[in-house]
């Protein structure tokens, strides 16, 4: 373990080229430790960005090698090829400086998606019941764990192709919604993400659930919103 | 596509439902086919069993309105994807080209069927 790595890390905007750091190769090393070596002992001027380091926030998601993964929770060992990596900002995203990216559209589209919880009773009332073997429970608990990191959206080539495409994660956040059945909103909500932006342009190929850190499957969440709306009379002007 | 999302949300329906239909028509197209050829093949063959066979006619007209109504909503998604095409532009191309699947297809039916 005494080796370096070679690192090559984006810098610029969208126009930009790779930089190539030495780093040292440590034991139980993840991507997010060599990125901060770098920022710390080599270049202070290299943005990224970071909180929890233990795969909570989904704040740390870069492409590596490639491929959009968490970086606090990818060790090393697990994704460089011959001692090398290469590490770029997250794609189908703007670009703000070197591997931090613009994520403010990413999110519009959850609230576009209606990923927000509306309840219809107030702290007088009585806790609803909701049985945890229930249909609609588990299909929540499938895809709740969701910690917004964008590598789903990043690693979607409907979101490339259709800019307007509300994308993965919001889309697997409205199918959680859809499934509580405490919110008031289940109906705007089938409208708002219907069509062509929303889940009936998913080609269900799934590289979404192949490369979320979380093991969720929002591709099923699509495919449960279109069953739904096959069977939901939509709004002539919805 | 474009239109409103209702209609988008149908159109998404209609391809799946002609894939289902599609999928069964090619299944016995492809069974109508092996038994056919066993033995060789001529027109003259093809058209004494096709010529003023009813059945024939409606399982291949079903064959054919089921492929103009797949094919064209596949290719606005092809257009719009790659292309970058949208609106109107789509439309009119996709139309004209399930027209074109319709026409050819319902002739070719019409010319082994009837007499
Ligand atoms: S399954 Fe749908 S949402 Fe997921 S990557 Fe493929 S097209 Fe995108
Ligand atoms: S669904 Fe998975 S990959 Fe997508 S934002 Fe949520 S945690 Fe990240
Ligand atoms: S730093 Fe929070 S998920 Fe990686």
């Amino acid at each position: 373990m005494t080796s370096n790595l070679k690192v090559k890390v984006w810098r610029g905007r969208e126009e930009g080229d790779f930089a190539t750091y030495e780093v040292p190769r440590l034991e139980s090393q993840t991507v997010l430790d060599v990125v901060t070596y770098i920022q710390r002992r080599v270049d202070p001027s290299l943005s990224y960005r970071y909180a929890c380091r233990v795969g909570m926030c989904g704040s740390c998601a870069m492409t590596v090698n490639g491929v959009a993964r968490w970086t606090c929770r990818t060790h090393v060992s697990k994704v460089a090829k011959d001692g090398r990596l290469e590490i770029a900002p997250l794609s189908n995203l703007p670009v703000v400086k070197d591997l931090v990216t613009d994520m403010s559209e990413f999110f519009d589209k959850w609230a576009r998606a209606l990923g927000r919880f509306k309840g219809g009773t107030s702290r007088k009332d009585d806790f609803a019941r909701v049985k945890p073997e229930s249909l609609e429970r588990r299909a929540v608990d499938a895809g709740i764990e969701c910690i917004g990191c964008g590598a789903c959206y990043a690693s979607c080539d409907v979101v490339s192709w259709r800019p307007e495409y509300l994308g993965p994660a919001a889309l697997n956040r409205a199918w959680t919604l859809v499934n509580d059945v405490r919110d008031t909103q289940r109906q705007e909500r089938l409208g708002a993400v219907a069509g062509d932006a929303g889940c009936h342009a998913c080609h269900t190929l799934a590289t979404c659930t192949e490369r979320c850190p979380k093991q969720l499957a929002p591709t099923a969440g699509i495919a449960g919103l279109k069953r739904l709306l096959a069977r939901t009379k939509l709004e002539a002007e919805a | 596509m474009n239109g409103s999302v209702a209609t988008q949300a149908r159109l998404w329906l209609w391809q799946r439902v002609s894939a289902m239909v599609l999928g069964v028509c090619v299944l016995v197209h492809l069974a109508v086919i092996i038994h056919a050829v066993r033995g060789g093949l001529s027109a003259a063959e093809i058209l004494a069993r096709t010529q003023g066979s009813w059945a024939f006619g409606a399982f291949y007209t079903v064959f054919v309105l089921a492929a103009a109504v797949h094919a064209p909503i596949g290719l606005a998604r092809i257009a719009e994807e790659w292309l970058g095409w949208r609106g109107l532009k789509v439309t009119v191309a996709t139309h004209l080209f399930g027209l074109l699947l319709l026409v050819t297809g319902l002739r070719a039916v019409y010319g082994v069927v009837v007499p």
